[in-house]
Parts: structure tokens; C-alpha cells; sequence
């Protein structure tokens, strides 16, 4: 349903993503995982060529049905397939709504757009349904509401809302839990789910959250510095990591394991800033497993839907 | 909060004898009569007469409606033409918005009392052309608040998602970007409201606005200037109309920015 190739985002020299490689068929549910600052907001904004004015996107991005390659393609067709094929739900929920429109306005806005000539009884009708569909309470009352009269938890059903309006063919999420309490965070994933599965539609699920991927996605992509650095099903990568990033972030996750001095695993060091990640591998800084061979830039070993990059994969070459 | 009160209070008087001068006033503003000629205050002329004779009171109550009416037009000329322009050169191409920002100080820098004299000079003066050259020159604070203003709203998240919605950039100025930046530029209508109403005292004082005998409180500020010296109360009161008007307009708008500016929104959500 998505094939994505080798997608890069650049700001002038600067390589902020490189050659992002992955695919999501119909149905299927895919994780994108990393630290902040791995690129991943990034990549989901590069899909549906929403990058500011002043990043420039490379590589190729295909949605299935449209002839179009989506990356460098005229506004003209983005704007008409933005909301109907691919849609997005934002990881604020707290601004990612206009605080000057009611929100079942904003429903039918997000319906409307892409039914262009509906009749306004109608359109308003969907918008109510769409907003029973995502389970927000007492609907009568507050789909006439202002965003800001609604909870965190609330905001985001309304923005899964307008993401699942036209029934589009791919989903992007983009962290949309983190900003919830953890009960809210359950239901809402749930509530995805649902939409995704009802609708056939192709998941790209981005967190930070592996218990989150772990409970959403069939596959999952690891990111670090702009690259897919590991990729397969989940419960392979979360269980027998092959990266040592990967890794790191298992053991980081992990809260009943500790080091010698009784603290919780870290994986050391912070994120480099945008373009001071180092050549050849883009871990190696933070890595206790590297050597000079990491100098060169590790190849990817395996299928592009399956595989890893690091020269001396945890548990040794297979 | 007391600004908002002050002010309201201020401007809402003004309007009150504005209407009122409608339905009745005191004397009619424009009756010469010889024999009353610069009659003291009294309980049958409550601000005395001026050297025709005229009712000071009557003339200050229809004058208030001039007022109102210059800068009521005058900021609903420049909000009309600057808002729009300000949306456009906010979400238009950078070239555009380069374009409205350098005529905006072309027009900033030209002296709009020139321009007032210009259009006098051309079309006759008139209430008309000062509410033209008035509401031309204040074009441009409209642009420049409404550009600055959009620009923000348009790096916010919820435009990112009108735009991932499929949104066409011209609904996202109007749906999302203009609701958003409307209370400033309510603001902004407030405060040039006190800037026109300045504006349009200083050219009918200079006789390029309102003629004779239509009553305005520039006008009679400049028929009582040689009396000065012997009756200041004639050049005292339109003076004091006219600096309430503007400190009226001007208290509005500070306690409406207050009320309405995004930036201090939400100050007082929290605790809902």
C-alpha cells in the first residue's frame, strides 16, 4: 500500500534522513521507533510532503493506486491526496486543533474538504458519526464544544476523527499517545486499532514507546541519526535485537534489570545534534561494541523489511 | 480589566451622544443667532455659544457623529484592504510578501497629512476625502499586524494538520489563519480608531476635512482659535472631546489586547 525508497531529507548539506527504505501493505501495522532526533517525525512529515519549505526530500515514496510519485510531486495532487489516501494524527493534541472552531466543525471540515459539494446536513452527520466512532463522551455536548473545553485524551479521539474522515488507505501516527496518561493511552490505541483494521488501511505507527509497539505493531522499524538502522517483526527485534542500538534500547526499557551499581540501563552519551552524527556507522559514538571497521559504513544485511546495519550484530553473524 | 471599563465607558459615551444627536439635541448645531453670540455657561446653553451664536453643547453632540463616522470608515477601509493583503503576503510566496511589506513602508513613510492634501487638492476637500486619506494611510499597520499575526499561525500544528487534511492554502487563511488573528486585529481597529479620530480633528482644524456647517470638533477647535484669550471654554471643550475620544479608543484597545491576544490567552483557562 506504501513503498517507501530510499527517502532522504536534506537541509542544504545537511543529510537529516538517509535512505529510509520500508514498505506497509493493506492491513499491516508497522512501528517506527528511536530516540528524539532519530529523524522519525521527519520521515512521516516527508510522506505526505508536508517538510518545511526549506528541507528538500530525495528518494521515492508510493502510495498504491496513484500513478504519481509522491516525492517532488505538484502540490496540486499532495493537497488532493492528503486527508483522502494518507492521513496523519499529530502527537500534540493540545495544538493540533484550531482553538477557534468547534470541534465537530473541524470533523466536517476534514470530511468536507474531500466531499466537496456534500450537502452541509450531511457533512455534519458524518462528523457526528465519525466522532461516536471514536468513542468521545457524551457526543451531543461536546462535539459543539471548543477544543480547549476537552481533555488531552479527547482532543486526540477528535484529531483520530478527521485522520479516519475519508477512509484513507495509509495512516500515519505520529506519537499519538505520548502526551496522554497511560489508562488514556490504551483506549486510544484501541480505538486506532479499530480504525485502521475496519478500514483496511496501512499503519505507519511512530513512538518512542516499545511497550507501545509491542502492543500495536506487526513489524517495526529502528531509527538512529537519520537511518533505519534494524527492521522485522516485532517480537523478533524486541526479543533477539540485532543491533546494538536496538539493544540499548530494550535494556533502557527494561526496568528491572540493572548495572552493577544497581541503576537502571542507559544507553550513554545523548543524541548528536542534526549533522553531528559520525561517518560510516551513525552509532558508533555510543556504542561499547565499536571498533575501527564501524569507520566505514556498515551494509545492510538481509531484506529490506527484515534485516540490520552493524558490522558485529548482537549474537554474532548468522 | 480598568482600562477595558475606562475605556468602554469612555467611547460609550461618545456613541451615546452620537445617537442621541440624531433624535434630538439641545439647539440646532448649525442656528446663527446674533443676539446669543458668546454666551457664557448657563442652564439655557449648557457650554455657552460660539461667536455666531451657535448652541456649543448641540454642535459638540453632532460633531461626535462626524467623528464616529470619519473613523468608523476610515478603519473599516484600511482593516478591509490591510487584513487581507497581511493573510496574503503571510502565506503567499516569500516574493509577495517581500512585495506588500516594502509598499507598506513606502506608504508608512509617505506624510499622510501630504496625502490628505493631495486628495483635498483633487477631489475637492471633504469628510469624504479625509476618510480616504485616513484610512489609506492606516493600511499599513493593518497588513504589517495581520502579516505578523498569520505568520505565526501558520507554523502551528493545527494548520500543519489542515494541511495533512488536504487543505488548500487560501481555506487554511480563511478558516484557521483569520479567526485566529482576528482579536488582534480588533485590537488594532481600536487603537487606530484613536489615531483617526486625532487624524481627522487636525484636517478639518486645517480645512481639508469636514466644511462648514457641518459641525466637527477639529473645525470648531480652529473657528474659536483667535478667541482663545478671551473665551478659552470654546477652545477648551472640543479639546477635551477630542483627547477622551482618543484616550477612549486608545484604553479600549489595551483592554481588549488583554482580552484577546493569543499570547496571553490561556493565562486564565487554566483553572477550568
Amino acid at each position: 500500500m506504501l513503498a517507501v525508497d530510499r527517502l532522504g531529507v536534506r537541509a542544504g548539506e545537511l543529510d537529516l534522513v538517509t535512505e529510509v527504505s520500508f514498505t506497509v501493505s493493506a492491513g499491516e501495522r508497522v512501528g517506527l521507533i528511536g530516540e528524539s532526533g532519530s529523524g522519525k517525525s521527519l520521515t512521516a512529515t516527508a510522506l505526505l510532503g508536508l517538510l518545511p519549505e526549506e528541507l528538500t526530500a530525495s528518494g521515492s515514496v508510493r502510495v498504491a493506486g496513484v500513478e504519481h510519485e509522491l516525492v517532488g510531486a505538484p502540490e496540486r495532487l499532495l493537497t488532493k491526496l492528503r486527508g483522502s489516501r494518507l492521513a496523519m494524527v499529530f502527537q500534540e493534541p493540545m495544538t493540533a486543533l484550531n482553538p477557534a472552531m468547534r470541534v465537530i466543525d473541524q470533523v466536517a471540515e476534514a470530511r468536507e474538504v474531500h466531499h466537496p459539494g456534500r450537502d452541509r446536513v450531511l457533512v455534519e452527520a458524518d462528523a457526528l458519526r465519525l466522532l461516536e466512532q471514536v468513542r468521545l463522551p457524551e457526543v451531543a455536548t461536546l462535539a459543539r464544544a471548543y477544543p480547549h473545553q476537552l481533555s488531552g485524551g479527547q482532543r486526540q479521539r477528535v484529531l483520530l476523527a478527521m485522520a479516519l474522515a475519508n477512509d484513507p488507505d495509509v495512516l500515519v501516527c505520529d506519537e499519538p499517545t505520548t502526551a496522554l496518561d497511560v489508562t488514556v493511552q490504551a483506549q486510544l490505541l484501541e480505538l486506532i486499532l479499530a480504525g485502521v483494521a475496519e478500514r483496511g488501511a496501512a499503519l505507519l505507527f511512530i513512538t518512542h514507546d516499545l511497550a507501545v509497539v509491542a502492543t500495536v505493531c506487526e513489524r517495526v522499524l529502528v531509527m538512529y541519526g537519520g537511518r533505519v538502522v534494524e527492521a522485522g517483526p516485532v517480537r523478533e527485534v524486541l526479543t533477539e535485537p540485532r543491533h546494538h542500538y536496538t539493544r540499548g534500547l530494550l535494556d533502557a526499557s527494561d526496568l528491572e534489570s540493572t548495572d552493577e551499581h544497581g541503576r537502571l540501563h542507559a544507553i550513554p552519551g545523548t543524541v548528536p545534534a542534526a549533522g553531528e552524527f559520525p561517518s560510516g556507522c551513525v552509532f558508533r559514538t555510543r556504542c561499547g561494541r565499536a571498533d575501527e571497521q564501524c569507520a566505514d559504513l556498515p551494509p545492510w544485511t538481509g531484506v529490506p523489511d527484515h534485516g540490520h546495519a552493524c558490522w558485529h550484530p548482537v549474537g554474532g553473524d548468522s | 480589566m480598568r482600562s477595558l471599563v475606562l475605556g468602554g465607558a469612555l467611547v460609550g459615551l461618545i456613541v451615546l451622544a452620537a445617537l442621541l444627536s440624531f433624535l434630538w439635541t439641545p439647539y440646532d448645531p448649525t442656528l446663527v443667532d446674533a443676539a446669543l453670540r458668546l454666551r457664557g455657561v448657563d442652564w439655557a446653553h449648557w457650554l455657552g455659544t460660539d461667536r455666531f451664536g451657535r448652541d456649543v453643547a448641540s454642535q459638540l453632540m453632532v460633531g461626535a457623529r462626524t467623528t464616529l463616522y470619519v473613523g468608523l470608515v476610515a478603519v473599516g477601509v484600511a482593516a478591509l484592504v490591510g487584513t487581507p493583503l497581511g493573510l496574503l503576503a503571510a502565506s503567499g510566496p516569500r516574493w509577495l510578501g517581500e512585495l506588500v511589506a516594502r509598499v507598506n513602508d513606502l506608504v508608512l513613510a509617505f506624510p499622510a497629512l501630504l496625502l490628505a492634501i493631495m486628495l483635498g487638492a483633487g477631489f475637492g476637500a471633504s469628510t469624504g476625502t479625509a476618510m480616504i486619506a485616513i484610512g489609506v494611510a492606516t493600511v499599513p499597520s493593518f497588513a504589517r499586524v495581520a502579516r505578523a499575526a498569520a505568520m505565526q499561525v501558520l507554523t502551528t500544528e493545527y494548520v500543519l494538520a489542515a494541511r495533512s487534511a488536504g487543505r488548500r492554502p487560501l481555506a487554511i487563511s480563511v478558516r484557521h489563519v483569520l479567526p485566529n488573528v482576528a482579536g488582534l486585529l480588533i485590537v488594532q481597529s481600536s487603537v487606530s480608531f484613536g489615531i483617526a479620530v486625532l487624524a481627522e480633528a487636525a484636517l478639518s482644524f486645517l480645512g481639508l476635512g469636514t466644511q462648514p456647517p457641518t459641525p466637527s470638533w477639529g473645525r470648531m477647535l480652529q473657528e474659536s482659535q483667535e478667541l482663545l484669550a478671551v473665551q478659552p471654554r470654546l477652545v477648551v471643550v472640543p479639546g477635551v472631546a477630542i483627547a477622551l475620544a482618543v484616550l477612549g479608543f486608545s484604553l479600549l484597545g489595551d483592554g481588549l489586547r488583554d482580552r484577546l491576544d493569543p499570547r496571553l490567552k490561556g493565562v486564565g483557562d487554566a483553572g477550568r
